[in-house]
């Protein structure tokens, strides 16, 4: 597998308007001859979606949700960062970058950083412009507040539904081009296969979910917006449909899949309450801001929290980190409530939780300014938990949340398939080993308006227009085997639900590949995980027909292709010699704290697919840093 | 805990001439409900039930399960998302109700949101009225500084409490007339307070109230159902500035004479 990242040359702050320059241009006049096919609508495709018809292209867009407005990034609470330094308190590109580079324990690529960093700026004015309703002052600017990661307050958010806010924006944009005729929605209408064409992604079968039909899409470029794949844990904070099968079968295609076991565990989750749990429930980074984590300094203390004095308390981020304090970057901070959860110290019944207490700054600020910050959020707590978060503090636990991991892509977001583009969490680009908070946001939309339609552009100029219709016989090839998979899916018959073989993953995952890993655990993860995948393929049941409306069809699809993902992140997790963010190998740390090993593994690790139940080869993209060196990461 | 179900199944989708189809409601016993499960849960655990005796699951949107995509949505005895205000039916917990308890549950009724199987229906309908107009016609590209536009707080905090609707879809449901005028309020109401949104102002209003009307949306009267079931709490005062707003372009599109002016609603 050939990996040219295409870094542009130059020094950092100029390596975008080079690139920029380098790329060839579509003439306007034939933009309308290329059709394009964005996959996905959350804040990346559909930004994408609106920004590529807007520029002339054809565009069709597909989600498997009933309308685009409903992806994931619906749920994004927080906050987008941008280095708007509105604040006047030292923010600028560069600390962007840098704070950037250093959450990511120096897993990402610079160049791409340092564009992230700098388009942050112009996302703002964008979703301004487009009536996004951000939370403002009392003098009509911008508020900002503080993230994880980072001694400046970037982070614009609107109250706690930043993400929905601004995937409304993007929604606005987007329908705006349906209703001109420049964008064709697919909505209820799930990707199945990439199909290639002289080993360009000229198409994609799609099942709509509707009728069952299975039904071809010839494009001139393919662009990949499918999020990440934290539901291989079955328990994690992403929406009950996220799933890995558009990246993973563009995997089996040919695309590379870079550093799979980075997963980010979120440390402010409201903890599981029982076994029929379907989900877990974010409560955003942001509330750390205002609120204190800690867990009593003595064992098994169970007194209600109102009755422990602050003398017998243990606010351990403010002791191990005091710089940063309750901000600590996301990884940190969860493995340090893990550490604590391990003394015997968790709180609640099960022992696996620490307090997140506001009375402080209840009694600071008064409960009406609390209200106005995180409202939704209390609200959100309250009825999960049936507890009043404004009387006594919140039981948070971590959970999975994010992956950082992702189809690889060179600097034009274009993967090892050309004519394939990845956007968004489906990339592996910009976050490194841990994505600090605020900064999804900030990615999603920076690669959809600002980057692929600039990109997409130096591709398709070296391309015939239309070239490929949905007649060339490799459509027809690839349509009969996503139709012989879902056939097969129903024919097994057996006993054993879908739910159930997902539970079972998520249990081997969550144990085996979840906060810390260690050799012996990954080894058994890659003997359990064949077997549930082949018990699955001859014991799942699966009821109905695939010509209609079938919810479990369609699950039974993505839990498939889940049960041979899981294996490729164990199999990442245990090649990865190290411990760098959020992986976590107890073979590597330094009294609890990430140690890395550079001389070893400064690199992103690509697999390439090599057939079914073959081994996956390990290819690897050096990282260079030029600008922020390599350090060890310290929130001391 | 034990529960009762009285759930609607149908297998073929709603037409304008039959809007029922083979739908009916079947009655399931569930006894092993924990009082900390969600609504949602709960039909996940009957739905774990039903494929071990070889019947078909229950069909129903849901997506995030945390209140805000707006995919899920049913009628629980009587009251679109149930018994508690201001709350998704995925963020409705079985302790709202009692052990014993029989319990109803119905799509969305509206003959502008055709039952797709069960408790599935298409709300395409809100988008085809979004791609009408609620938006602001502005390309990706170099705006001006966000914060060259100063917007007072009260405004961008009233422009933020319409623009919170998920779309889910209950203000119609709850509405004896199946109105949409909450939802599309709320998209009016939103712009409406911003500056980025006075430009265009007149042509959003018209555009949005005709879409709303040709997909078959009933009209107010004021009975406030919808404000009472809005999981996101939107207030009716988005319909009366949906209808200013209304008005208001109706008078700046025929200045003097011409015809009837009228209101909506």
């Amino acid at each position: 597998m050939k990996l040219d990242a295409k870094i542009p040359g130059g020094p950092v702050q100029q390596k975008w308007d080079t690139r920029k320059f380098e790329l060839k241009l579509v003439n306007p006049a034939n933009k309308r001859k290329y059709k394009v096919l964005v996959v996905g609508s959350g804040l990346a495709g559909a930004s994408a979606a609106a920004s590529l018809a807007e520029l002339g292209y054809q565009v069709e867009c597909f989600c498997f949700q009933d309308s685009p407005r409903r992806a994931h990034s619906i749920a994004a609470q927080g906050g987008i960062n941008a280095a708007k330094n509105y604040r006047n308190d030292g923010d600028s590109v560069w600390r962007l970058f840098y704070d950037t580079v250093k959450g990511g324990d120096f897993r990402a690529r610079e160049a791409n950083v340092y564009r992230l960093a700098q388009l942050s700026v112009n996302i703002i004015d964008q979703a301004v412009a487009q009536g996004v309703p951000f939370a403002r002052e009392y003098g009509g600017l911008l508020d900002n507040r503080s993230f994880g990661g980072a001694q400046v307050s970037r982070t614009f958010y609107a109250r706690g539904q930043t993400g929905q806010q601004l995937l409304l924006g993007a929604y606005a944009a987007l329908s705006r081009q349906i209703g001109l005729g420049t964008v064709k929605m697919f909505p209820r209408t799930e990707m199945l296969d990439v199909v290639l064409v002289d080993g360009h992604a000229k198409g994609i079968v799609v099942r709509d979910l509707v009728t069952g039909e299975i039904r071809s899409h010839a494009a001139d470029a393919v662009v990949l917006a499918t999020g990440g794949y934290g539901n291989v844990f079955y328990l994690s904070t992403n929406a009950k449909g996220c799933n890995v099968t558009a990246t993973w079968r563009a995997y089996k295609r040919g695309a590379g899949f870079a550093n799979p076991c980075y997963t980010q565990i979120h440390p402010t989750c409201i903890p599981v309450s029982g076994e029929h749990q379907s989900k877990l429930t974010l409560m955003s980074e942001s509330l750390r801001n205002d609120g204190r984590v800690w867990v009593p300094k003595a064992k098994g203390d169970k007194r209600a929290p109102g009755e422990i004095p602050d003398a017998e308390r243990d606010y351990y981020l403010e002791r191990k980190y005091p710089s940063f304090g309750n901000l600590a970057p996301r990884d940190i901070a969860s493995r340090a409530a893990m550490q604590v959860c391990d003394e015997g110290r968790g709180i609640g019944d099960t022992g696996l939780g620490v307090y997140l207490d506001f009375r402080d700054s209840i009694a600071r600020l008064g409960r009406d300014a609390i209200a106005a910050r995180y409202g939704n959020l209390f609200h959100m707590y309250a009825k999960i938990t049936a507890e009043d978060p404004y009387s006594r503090p919140m039981r948070i636990f971590p959970a999975v949340h994010y992956t950082m991991g992702g189809l690889w892509v060179d600097y034009d977001l274009q993967s090892t398939i050309p004519g394939l583009f990845v956007l968004g969490e489906a990339n592996f680009s910009d976050h490194g080993a841990n994505r600090l908070g605020a900064s999804a946001l900030m990615q999603g939309l920076a690669d959809g308006y600002f980057v692929i339609p600039y990109t997409i552009g130096g591709y398709l100029a070296g391309q015939k227009a239309g070239a490929v219709k949905v007649d060339h016989p490799q459509f027809q090839v690839v349509a009969g085997e996503v139709a012989a998979m879902t056939k097969r899916l129903l024919q097994v018959q057996g006993k054993r639900t879908v739910d159930d073989f997902h539970k079972a993953l998520g249990k081997i995952m969550w144990s085996k590949c979840g906060m810390a890993r260690n050799e012996r655990g990954l080894q058994q993860a890659l003997r359990e995980i064949p077997a549930l995948r082949e018990e699955f393929w001859r014991d799942v049941r699966v009821l109905g027909s695939e010509r209609n409306l079938n919810q479990s069809l369609e699950k039974a699809g993505r839990v498939a292709d889940f049960l041979e993902f899981g294996e490729l992140m164990c199999r990442d997790a245990l090649e990865r010699r190290e411990s760098c963010g959020g992986h976590f190998r107890e073979e590597w740390q330094d009294d609890g704290e990430a140690k890395r090993d550079d001389e070893n593994f400064c690199h992103a690790a690509v697999w390439e697919y090599t057939g079914p139940d073959q081994k996956p080869v390990r290819n690897a993209e050096s990282l260079e840093f030029d600008n922020v060196h390599l350090a060890v990461r310290s929130y001391k | 805990m034990k529960v009762v179900l009285h759930i609607w199944r149908q297998t073929k989708r709603s037409t304008e001439q039959d809007h029922k189809q083979d739908g009916r409601m079947v009655r399931y016993e569930l006894a092993d409900v924990s009082p900390d499960m969600s609504f949602l849960e709960m039909l996940d655990v009957l739905n774990e039930h039903l494929i071990g005796r070889g019947e078909e699951p229950v069909a129903f949107d849901h997506d995030c399960r945390e209140g805000i995509c707006g995919s899920c949505g049913v009628v629980i005895d009587g009251v679109p998302h149930g018994p508690e205000r201001g709350t998704t039916t995925c963020q409705l917990h079985m302790r709202s109700f009692q052990d014993g308890a029989e319990i109803w549950i119905e799509p969305w009724r509206a003959a502008a949101f055709p039952v797709v199987r069960d408790l599935v229906v298409d709300r395409s309908a809100f988008d085809r009225i979004v791609q009408a107009g609620a938006y602001i016609s502005v390309n990706t590209g170099a705006p001006q500084d966000a914060n060259a536009i100063p917007v007072p707080k009260a405004d961008a905090d009233r422009a933020f409490d319409a623009a919170t609707c998920i779309g889910c879809g209950a203000c119609v449901a709850a509405c004896k007339n199946a109105s949409a005028m909450l939802f599309v309020g709320a998209k009016v109401s939103h712009f409406a307070h911003l500056p980025q949104g006075r430009v265009e102002r007149e042509r959003r209003a018209r555009n949005l109230v005709a879409a709303m009307d040709a997909e078959g949306f009933g009209n107010c009267t004021n009975q406030y159902e919808c404000e009472a079931v809005c999981p996101k709490e939107i207030p009716v005062r988005v319909i009366a500035e949906m209808n200013r707003e209304y008005l208001r372009a109706k008078v700046i599109e025929q200045p003097a004479g011409g015809k009837q002016i009228g209101g909506h609603g």
